[in-house]
């Protein structure tokens, strides 16, 4: 493979704690080097700004209920189509891109591993066609464990070894990477017409709370010592007054200590926390629970969240929470789509137009930001919109404006047709930190990667490292408008994948070698949990087991990631 | 104002798209530029010059550029798509999706049109003297927002699914209209000067469809409120109003639930409850000594198709069944 060096670029790498320094970064045989020899092609970036590739942690990018999005929402494609290039084929969608574009787009901003968010495992196998179809990006995805009846009985005997088994087998057969709970029973309840909207509302027939569940596979996740925290979205997602419930699920973890060999510190990560983060009653007196929940996350060195922003665009939500889209579309009056997971899940999706003219949304978007602004540890706040529920990711370098620069801010809330009721709601008026470059690749790269248990692989410019590197054409210290930022971001002038040049002069120019990353967590043989297996397939699944697994066929060049224990 | 004018030279093979035909798009720019603009035909992409002769002057801003659009253009299709502003004109006949997203101007097509006229459409005045197909004022595939504003008029008949997810503005037809018109409207006005065939105003939400030839047959879901006077093209006529589609949600304004509306002209004396809004040609049937000669003539077929007895029908009692009419006799007879 060939040499590059990138001279004379401003660098800004949390792992290697390079703060802004001009340094040349060197690239050989896919990997970072200390030097390469004079044959290296040169690329000079001086006045630029150059980072590793972004790491994205959540977002609903590949499967069944993306793909029926895109189904279902024949406007969403309508006036986006680009033709295909060179290099490049169709692309077009906005909210629910197609799997092609999702990858270019990605690449353009410079992200080169994007984790999928929720893989229901009956449709493992469809998630893993679309992540071999989407070009360019590494990509992993969650399986949902949170409504599952293996993991709900084991749990309610109080099987902890059954239940590391089967998760084992799970994240194997399916090709997992992580453990993903959403609405922990309420899924399940769904099934029932019900939900559960506090952690402590137990599942219909099941009877195990949705605390049970969480600190059941908590311990397992610890135990099993995977590369990945568990990764939750908990109950009563998007309901004034939910902040507490979201205090309650993070005291889950409170005083657990981490255990796994990939540098990760973290016991639990919890996702979109801006869609948990509300105070008031009603829409009426809706208002912003930021400080509250953050003052938590600063003090509790053992999580990590993500913030779920809100772009105020016109956007599709979905998501494995089948109760809260029900909820939704009574809302907002809008085609909903609606499935059970057989055993294992639900899922719903409805179209949500963020509209700044309305109060609720213009005090959503403002939270998002809050919850950046007052993270104390960068490296534990990760920016993402929770494509595409609060946003398309493609939205991405505003958000970085928004955090960036409190003029922005102060120029949109200014805007807002309820201008006074949000600002009255929440405290975004009043934070004037701006977040600088390297907090920036913290918060983008570093800290998801080391979050993810691929401190070691992405997500830095530490020589032995994957070769994941981006130029920006920005100057940290030469930022006159704050549009510049939007500008620089959503564009990179080039984007090495693994040692690969996939974006030169913004445009892409190859797709890579992606790879799907898949956790083989090691268990001791358990032929109870295989026998169990075999007969809940008898008995319930409208699949055959031999129809269930993902082979190998399907995943696009694996990466595995084995796990002793 | 300054006129372009576009004289259709080659009938295209298959369809040509050719939404830059739009004053907004030929404002400012000579005739070699406008002859040099994109239109497509499958998966080619052609110049307007190689399909048009272009003649005239466009004006410096599309309110002051009219368009003529001349000859054959029954395959072309997004004549005036998203325009803002100015006036086209075309004297024949048009394909699909004339004035879709159109904003704000004055379209007048001569001819007929085909399906998606005006679809999503925001301002401005779309005018066909002929027919039109399916979804005119309608919404794109999928899309919940249909006709918002501006007014679309039809002198002749018009297809199915008219003005579906209309929310504004206002659609005049002249002649019939088929089924599902205004299916899930939440706003708007309709008003059908013939007959309304079916299904009108199916999971509507609010506004007024204006019925003058009556509807064929209502849907259930709607229900007769009273009769109100009211004036329509300067006329004050006597109105039987439905309320409906009491299947759907209904908001309320003031206290008082909205309901989208059907008006019905009272041709019959005040209605009251029993008053029926159908006004089909009534059902052929056959007497009961008919359907005796029928049931002894159906045994004597050996296979009797739905075909051969139609036209026994036909032949031996005058009378013109539908297929389906036809197959339930057999059904039922046989039995």
């Amino acid at each position: 493979m060939s040499e590059y060096i990138i001279k004379n670029g401003t660098v800004y790498d949390p792992k290697t704690e390079v703060k802004g320094e001009v340094k040349d970064i060197c690239i050989k045989d896919g990997k970072i080097v200390d030097k390469v020899s004079s044959k290296a092609k040169s690329i000079d970036a001086k006045g630029k700004t150059v980072m590793a590739g972004a790491v994205e942690i959540h977002a609903h990018v590949a499967g069944p209920k993306v793909n029926e999005g895109r189904n279902y929402r024949p406007e969403d494609k309508l006036f986006t189509y680009q033709p295909g290039g060179k290099n490049t084929r169709m692309a077009g969608g906005f909210s629910i891109p197609t799997t092609f574009k999702t990858g270019y787009e990605y690449a353009k901003m410079g992200y080169t591993t994007v984790m999928e968010a929720a893989m229901p495992p009956l449709y493992a196998r469809h998630v893993h066609e679309e992540i071999k179809d989407t070009p360019i990006i590494d990509e992993g995805a969650f399986p949902v464990f949170g409504n599952n009846w293996f993991v709900f009985e084991y749990l309610k005997n109080n099987e902890m070894d059954n239940v590391m088994a089967y998760i084992s087998w799970l994240l194997k057969t399916t090709k997992g990477y992580a453990i993903k709970i959403v609405n922990p029973g309420g899924s399940e309840a769904w099934g029932w017409g019900e939900n559960c909207t506090t952690i402590h509302d137990p599942v219909p027939y099941f009877d195990i709370t949705p605390a049970e569940i969480m600190k059941g596979l908590l311990t397992a996740n610890e135990k099993m010592g995977l590369p990945h925290s568990i990764h939750v979205h908990t109950n009563n997602l998007g309901n004034p007054g939910n902040y507490k419930d979201t205090l309650d699920t993070f005291k889950l973890a409170q005083g657990v200590k981490p255990n796994n060999k990939f540098g990760r510190e973290q016991v639990f990560h919890h996702t979109h926390v801006q869609f948990h983060s509300y105070g008031g009653d009603s829409w009426a007196n809706f208002e912003s629970k930021a400080k509250e929940v953050m003052d938590y996350v600063n003090s509790n060195k053992n999580m990590t969240i993500d913030l779920g922003c809100v772009t105020l665009d016109e956007t599709t939500t979905m998501t494995a929470d089948g109760p809260f889209e029900h909820h939704l579309t009574t809302l907002n009056h809008l085609k909903w789509a609606n499935v059970d997971v057989e055993l294992e899940t639900s899922s719903g999706i409805v179209p949500y137009i963020y509209d700044p003219k309305i109060k609720v949304c213009a005090i959503q978007w403002a939270i998002g930001l809050e919850l950046a602004l007052y993270s104390k540890d960068p490296m534990r706040t990760f920016i993402t919109t929770d494509h595409p529920n609060a946003g398309p990711f493609t939205r991405y370098p505003r958000i970085f404006k928004w955090l960036m620069s409190d003029k922005s801010r102060q120029e949109m809330l200014k805007g807002f047709k309820n201008s006074d009721k949000v600002m009255a709601a929440t405290t975004l008026g009043s934070l004037d930190r701006e977040i600088n470059f390297y907090e920036l690749a913290q918060m983008t790269r570093a800290g998801p990667a080391k979050a993810l248990g691929l401190t070691d692989m992405c997500g830095g410019l530490a020589p032995g490292m994957d070769a994941d590197v981006v130029i920006y054409d920005i100057n940290e210290g030469k930022i006159k408008d704050p549009e510049e930022i939007e500008k620089a971001f959503s564009a990179a002038t080039h984007v090495f994948k693994a040692g690969t040049l996939v974006v030169d002069n913004g445009e892409i120019i190859s797709n890579g070698n992606k790879r799907t990353f898949w956790v083989d967590a090691k268990v001791p043989t358990n032929t109870q949990v295989e026998r169990d297996v075999q007969m809940k397939f008898l008995k319930y699944y409208s699949v055959n087991l031999n129809n269930y697994e993902v082979s190998d066929h399907y995943v696009a060049n694996p990466y595995v990631i084995e796990v002793e224990n | 104002m300054d006129t372009v004018k576009l004289t259709s030279k080659v009938v295209p093979e298959l369809y040509l798209e050719a939404e830059h035909i739009s004053p907004d798009v030929f404002a400012g720019k000579s005739n070699q530029e406008i002859g040099d603009l994109s239109v497509h035909m499958g998966n080619q992409t052609y110049k307007i010059s190689d399909y048009f002769t272009v003649e005239g002057k466009a004006g410096a801003t599309a309110a002051e550029t009219k368009i003529v659009v001349a000859g054959d253009v029954s395959k072309v299709k997004y004549i005036g798509m998203k325009m803002t502003a100015g006036e086209v004109e075309v004297l024949g006949n048009a394909d699909m999706y004339v004035g879709a997203w159109m904003e704000g101007g004055k379209l007048l097509v001569k001819g007929s049109v085909d399906s998606f006229a005006g679809i999503a459409m925001k301002g401005g005045e779309l005018i066909i003297e002929g027919d039109a197909k399916n979804y005119i004022g309608a919404a794109y595939r999928g899309d919940w927002r249909g006709m918002q504003g501006g007014k679309i008029v039809v002198k002749g008949n018009v297809g199915s699914d008219v003005g579906s997810n209309i929310n504004g503005g206002t659609i005049d037809i002249g002649g019939n209209a088929d089924v599902h018109l205004a299916t899930h409207a939440e706003g708007g006005t309709i008003i059908v000067r013939g007959i309304a065939k079916g299904r009108v105003g199916g999971q509507m939400v609010k506004g007024d469809i204006y019925c003058l030839g009556g509807v064929e047959r209502m849907m259930p879901s709607f229900k007769y409120d009273h009769t109100e006077e009211i004036e329509l093209d300067g006329k004050k006529m006597n109105f039987q109003v439905y309320y409906g589609d009491l299947g759907e949600r209904h908001g309320k304004k003031k206290g008082e639930i909205i309901y989208g509306k059907i008006y019905l002209t009272a041709a019959q004396p005040e209605g009251g409850e029993g008053a029926t809004a159908v006004k089909s040609e009534r059902k052929a049937k056959l007497s009961e000594k008919q359907l005796e000669q029928l049931a002894t003539e159906l045994k004597e077929m050996k296979e009797p198709s739905v075909q051969n007895v139609r036209e026994y029908i036909k032949k031996t009692f005058g009378i013109d069944l539908k297929p389906m009419q036809v197959s339930r006799l057999i059904d039922s007879l046989s039995r």
